[in-house]
């Protein structure tokens, strides 16, 4: 039996991290999965600061990450709200086609 | 008074130029001609108060340069040179101003055509008004670019637009050894003054300048200098070219700068600077020999040409050659009486030729001209008046000036004065052969012309041939009016301080065969040139068969243009060439501002396709960023 410490952990956020940068760059398809990729990378952020918190034996890291819960909850309304009126205006949220911003 | 000679011209030009279309061509024309004849009255009036009173004044319009010790000023300047020169100026500038209402009739540029007449009459009273060098300068650049706009006048000819640029750049090689002359004045005697300048001659006489090696004297070296100035404005030999081909230009234009002003300035120049070039024995000998071979090869020229107008301004060249002659000889106030009668003769045979020119449609060529006396007998007399005077036809005004150059080139006594007097005499008998030849080629003979029927062919309109014909009578009179006051014994009470004689002029009357010789041999050649060009030209065409080579040479004006075409033209275009393609181009440019634009085009190239647009790019970007920077942190 193996007893889970705070290396497990933070692998953990580890990958979840890396799972989520990935998203942002592999997707091809929409942008809805780019903000979930980015909500991944807040997640493995709050699975660091917990752990770490746990470790130790501060309470001010959980407090941070009611916090960061709090502001990602925010900033996916907004994004999503983004979403809609950009889908609105052009009609795709397609990745590969969002590309005004080329110069 | 004199305020209104000088600038009731540029007025006129002024409102010719700006107000001539608003206020009608009948009126403004008539306004202008009235305005400079106003002033060349007041001029006569001027000039009349010198001979009588020895009135001067030198009027002060405003300081020009004050930096210093160097002072100049814009000023009139009246004194027994100028005053003469003005009246010839102002009186055929007017004479021609009213000539051109009849000439340029049919023109729709006549308010520009005025503006430059008048300009330019303005610049010219300039020139000869001015009290220092500078000014003078002035004048004499600003009859320089009027020439060029006049010749170029009708510039949707190209060959009017080349003979304008020809002759704004022949002058310019005239014009820098001119500006040279007077930076050395400025050096060596701290001021441009006319008055300092001839009071500080005498002094400077044995100062010797060293340059490339060569030991010149100072005084020689300024005279020289000046001296290629007045060749170039007044079309010496190497320096004439651009005369000839400024006969592109209107028939009035010829008549008024390249006959009776604009050409004189040179002489003008050589006769106001007499108190320096006195004192330079080499530089009068310069101007003798330039003179005397200028008047020969022009008058060699004049004999063989076939465009009316070129055989006129060949025999102003000619001319200008008698006038440096006397001018070298020592015989300055010869020199302006020739000056002075040759205004009035040859202002008379360029006008009575844009006559012809007019009653034969445009017609140049004196081969296509002839019998056509009949039809158009006033201009015939006028040109036969005018003939008369350029050839030194006993008691015609050329008769008196000319003969006095060929005497005193005579009491010159030495080698160089024979030589003049010999040219002069030769040169009086080509001068009577090619204007009769002129005279009988246009008007006598058959008929030629197939193109304008005789029928058709017409006297001028009324006031060409009154203008003309107030010339002819200065033509007929002049010479003998004022040959006391100019040249006679007492002409020096005249002249005063205005002409410098280092030796005096006082001679012997001069030996009986030269008083007659040159009269004996104009009056001759009339019958000669009759009986070689109307009665039998067989004689002639066989002189030219025999002599093909000769009558090539002439015919090509001795090759001046081929030679100069060859050496310096021909070579410069090459030099160009090179300097704008391989230099310019292919160099400085490929590798200059081309070449760094090209680069930052390739660079900003490659950077705008860095650029994709895509949101995924920019994100791997920044993290990629952000990983480097965070690395750097740590490692540091």
């Amino acid at each position: 039996m193996i007893e889970i410490g705070l290396g497990h952990y933070l692998t953990l956020s580890a990958i979840v991290f890396t799972i989520g940068i990935a998203g942002v760059f592999l997707n091809r398809k929409n942008v809805i999965i780019i903000l979930m990729s980015i909500e991944l990378i807040l997640l493995a952020v709050n699975i660091n600061l917990v752990s770490f918190s746990v470790y130790s034996q501060d309470i001010v890291g959980q407090i941070f990450t009611m916090f960061i819960l709090t502001v990602a909850a925010a900033e996916a309304a907004i994004g999503l709200a983004i979403i809609v009126i950009y889908y609105k205006n052009k009609g795709s949220i397609n990745v590969d086609q969002i590309s005004s911003l080329k110069g | 008074m004199e305020h209104a000679i000088i600038f009731l011209p540029l007025i006129s030009s002024i409102i010719s130029a700006f107000f001539g279309k608003r206020i009608g061509d009948k009126y403004f024309q008539f306004f202008t001609s009235s305005l400079i004849s106003i002033s060349a009255l007041l001029s006569i009036y001027i000039f009349s108060l010198v001979i009588t009173q020895d009135y001067y004044s030198n009027k002060l319009i405003f300081n020009w340069i004050s930096s210093g010790s160097f002072n100049v000023n814009w000023s009139i300047n009246i004194d027994a040179l100028s005053s003469a020169m003005i009246v010839i100026i102002t009186l055929v500038s007017s004479i021609i101003h009213f000539y051109s209402i009849g000439y340029m009739h049919s023109d729709p540029h006549k308010p520009r055509f005025m503006a430059y007449l008048s300009l330019f009459t303005f610049s010219m009273l300039a020139l000869v008004t001015a009290d220092n060098f500078l000014q003078l300068f002035f004048g004499w650049e600003g009859v320089g670019l009027c020439s060029y706009l006049l010749i170029g006048f009708w510039y949707k000819k190209p060959s009017a637009n080349s003979a304008a640029i020809k002759a704004f750049i022949v002058n310019r090689v005239g014009d820098f050894a001119f500006a040279i002359g007077i930076f050395l004045i400025f050096f060596f005697y701290g001021s441009v003054n006319y008055n300092e300048v001839f009071a500080q001659t005498p002094l400077l006489l044995n100062k010797e300048l060293v340059f490339l090696g060569l030991e010149l004297n100072l005084v020689t070296l300024i005279c020289v200098m000046l001296f290629i100035g007045a060749m170039g404005k007044s079309a010496q030999i190497f320096l004439h070219t651009w005369l000839p081909d400024a006969m592109e230009g209107p028939t009035p234009v010829s008549a008024l700068i390249h006959a009776a002003t604009m050409v004189t300035a040179g002489v003008f120049l050589v006769i106001k600077c007499s108190p320096i070039f006195e004192y330079s024995e080499t530089a009068l000998n310069f101007i003798t020999i330039v003179g005397l071979s200028t008047a020969f090869f022009a008058a060699t020229i004049a004999l063989v040409q076939n465009d009316i107008k070129k055989i006129i301004a060949y025999s102003t060249c000619s001319q200008l050659g008698y006038m440096f002659i006397a001018a070298g000889v020592g015989a300055y106030h010869v020199a302006f009486f020739h000056l002075f009668t040759h205004a009035f003769f040859k202002a008379l045979l360029f006008l009575g030729a844009g006559c012809v020119i007019h009653s034969f449609k445009g017609e140049q060529d004196i081969r296509l001209m002839g019998g056509a006396w009949k039809k158009i007998p006033f201009t015939y007399a006028l040109m036969i008046v005018g003939t008369l005077a350029l050839t030194g036809f006993p008691f015609l005004s050329g008769y008196y000036s000319k003969d006095a150059i060929i005497e005193f080139a005579y009491f010159k006594g030495n080698f160089i004065g024979y030589l003049a007097m010999t040219i002069g005499i030769i040169t009086a008998l080509m001068t009577a052969i090619y204007s009769w030849r002129l005279i009988f080629k246009t008007f006598h003979g058959k008929y030629t012309n197939k193109s304008i029927s005789l029928k058709s062919i017409h006297e001028s309109p009324f006031i060409m041939l009154i203008t003309c014909s107030l010339l002819a009578i200065g033509s007929v009179l002049v010479g003998f009016v004022f040959k006391e006051i100019f040249i006679g014994i007492n002409s020096f009470e005249y002249w005063g301080n205005s002409i410098f004689f280092l030796n005096s002029t006082d001679h012997d009357l001069p030996p009986i065969w030269i008083l007659i010789t040159t009269p004996t041999v104009v009056v001759v050649s009339i019958p000669i040139s009759y009986y070689l060009f109307i009665k039998n030209e067989k004689i002639l065409k066989k002189l030219i068969s025999k002599n093909q080579l000769i009558y090539k040479f002439l015919l090509n004006k001795w090759y001046f243009d081929e030679l100069y075409d060859f050496i310096i033209v021909k070579p410069l275009k090459k030099i160009g060439l090179f300097f704008w393609k391989k230099v310019d181009i292919n160099t400085i440019d490929r590798y200059g501002p081309d070449g760094l634009s090209k680069i930052i085009k390739i660079i900003s190239n490659k950077a705008v396709t860095f650029q994709s647009g895509y949101l995924y790019h920019y994100a791997f970007i920044m993290l990629l960023g952000f990983s480097f920077l965070l690395t750097y942190l740590i490692i540091n």
